[in-house]
């Protein structure tokens, strides 16, 4: 398979189509348009559907029709689109529904500003929209990364039939690196709920709709049932040096990766700091990260936001460990240099 | 070992595709590369620039505090980028628009009259791939040969008849630092 180069945004979109997925309704918003446009221009290709909705709030609802009667589909958009969307997730989750969206995240809060931001964290792995659902929820941090995680999101997604979240930020959507992409062998049975024409069976009905309180207590409870599952067999993390490590960085999708140039620094003036990069924000890998907390003198946990993903670090760590933060807002991408430097600040050497 | 490379100029010079098409190089030549755009809303005009990074190594962080390598195609780009260049990095000025010296003297500075070379040429926009030529005989990141496939590939069946017109432009530039 030859490596090409490519744009984050662009991979994930051709990763979707590999992954059979053949139905995309978008609403073009930036830091994520060249996604939107890339569908527009392949799924005709393969004989798909692209469609330009009116607003993210008819994308949602298109994707809602299309997972009702079976069919892998997509949306993408970027952080005051994906707010719009929240309450259609809300109810895919609710009708067990397998969707996959994307969320490239820019600066906020409110319009914000187009530049890469991690500030969605809390919508996406808490809620986001109403009611006790969860979103699965995947952080790529290299276009490689997006590309495989992009295809495990459909996975997931049939496998939990439950919405899953490709969140990654306008950096990774923006930049360009090498990438192969091969075709997966798609196999996934929805004859058990999918609406495809009650000829020759009982009619089904997919809603998220149930007026006694008992009877969606029950729905509820089998969504509790999913989500316990998830939480035990779908942790996903990467470790990065963090045999020896006194210093843990603790920080996901692009800041992940700025975090390795960061333990590489470290590593040359030798001191022993390592990483952990959670990949899925949702189920959070909190065992892991609390068997390394353990072992080491200090957590600092980079993000670009005021410190969402740290309160999930706390939960794994706390009373363990000292814990502190670093985090850039609103637009602004830390260097190396600067996490550098205050971890520096941090132990002591500055 | 491992080169990063800030490419900064005004919106229209073409410093994205410069990037690319350095990117696309190294990634000919085996090397890990990545390419980062910054630029604002504007279609042109404005200033944009991108990061592109070639290793041996798997790249980790795709941002540099301090380049090795600043290519400044215009004098805003020169005053923002020069501060960041590291010690004994390489300076590529655009001497046909930047009417004045750097200020630094630890770091290696090369002028290139990219427009007037271009213009030469007989087209303008090819400044750019004059300033690629120049990059590539001073620092020797990637081959000649590569930066002519990344370029052919780049300017596809739609651009192939360009392809001839950017070939000469890059070898004027890779002639004009004596390479």
């Amino acid at each position: 398979m030859k490596k090409i180069m490519m744009k984050g945004t662009e991979a994930i979109g051709e990763a979707a189509i590999m992954a059979g997925c053949r139905n995309f309704f978008g609403y073009p918003i930036t830091p994520q348009n060249e996604l939107t446009e890339y569908m527009a221009r392949r799924l005709p290709e393969v004989g798909g559907c692209f469609l330009q909705a009116e607003s993210e709030v008819a994308a949602v609802n298109m994707i809602y029709g299309a997972a009702s009667v079976g069919k892998r589909a997509m949306t993408s958009t970027s952080s005051p689109g994906f707010s719009l969307m929240q309450e259609g997730i809300s109810y895919i989750a609710c009708a067990q529904l397998p969707a996959v969206f994307v969320n490239i995240v820019r600066g906020g809060p409110g319009l914000g500003d187009i530049q890469p931001s991690q500030g969605d964290y809390f919508q996406a792995t808490k809620g986001g929209g109403h009611g006790d659902y969860r979103l699965i929820v995947l952080a790529p941090s290299t276009v490689q990364e997006a590309v495989t995680l992009t295809e495990l999101a459909f996975e997931l997604a049939d496998k939990y039939r439950n919405p899953a979240l490709v969140l990654a930020d306008g950096l990774l959507g923006q930049m360009m690196e090498p990438v192969e992409i091969e075709e997966k062998q798609v196999s996934y049975d929805n004859s058990s709920w999918a609406l495809t024409g009650a000829k020759d069976r009982p009619p089904r009905k997919v809603t998220s709709f149930n007026i006694d309180p008992y009877e969606l207590e029950k729905m509820n409870l089998k969504l509790q049932e999913k989500y316990r599952k998830m939480e035990q067999e779908e942790p996903r993390w990467e470790e990065f040096q963090t045999e020896d490590a006194d210093v843990l960085l603790v920080a996901y999708g692009t800041v992940g990766r700025i975090c390795k140039s960061v333990v590489r620094m470290a590593r040359e003036a030798g001191l022993k700091v390592g990483l952990f990069r959670p990949i899925t924000l949702y189920p959070y890998p909190y065992k892991p990260l609390e068997e390394l907390a353990k072992h080491v003198s200090l957590i600092l946990t980079v993000e670009m936001s005021s410190g969402q993903m740290l309160e999930d670090v706390k939960l794994a760590a706390l009373r363990l460990t000292r814990i502190e933060f670093y985090g850039r807002m609103a637009g602004v991408v830390p260097t190396p240099g600067e996490i550098f430097d205050h971890l520096m600040h941090l132990i002591g050497r500055r | 070992m491992t080169l990063s490379f800030v490419l900064a100029g005004f919106g229209g010079q073409g410093v994205m595709l410069m990037g690319q098409i350095l990117a696309q190089a190294g990634m000919q030549e085996g090397k890990n590369v990545t390419w980062f755009p910054s630029y604002g809303p504007e279609m042109r005009g404005g200033t944009a620039n991108c990061t592109v990074i070639i290793s041996d190594e798997p790249v980790a962080s795709p941002i540099v505090d301090t380049p090795d390598v600043v290519v400044a195609m215009n004098i805003p780009s020169l005053l923002k980028f020069e501060p960041k260049l590291k010690k004994d990095g390489f300076l590529f000025l655009n001497s046909s628009v930047i009417d004045r010296k750097p200020s630094r003297n630890n770091i290696r500075i090369i002028e290139v009259p990219a427009n007037e070379i271009a213009d030469k040429i007989g087209n303008l926009k090819v400044a750019n791939m004059v300033m690629l030529g120049a990059i590539i005989a001073a620092t020797k990141c990637v081959r000649k040969e590569s930066v002519a496939s990344a370029l052919e590939y780049k300017l596809g069946e739609k651009g192939s008849s360009l392809l001839k017109l950017n070939i000469e432009a890059i070898e004027a530039g890779i002639r004009h630092v004596g390479g």
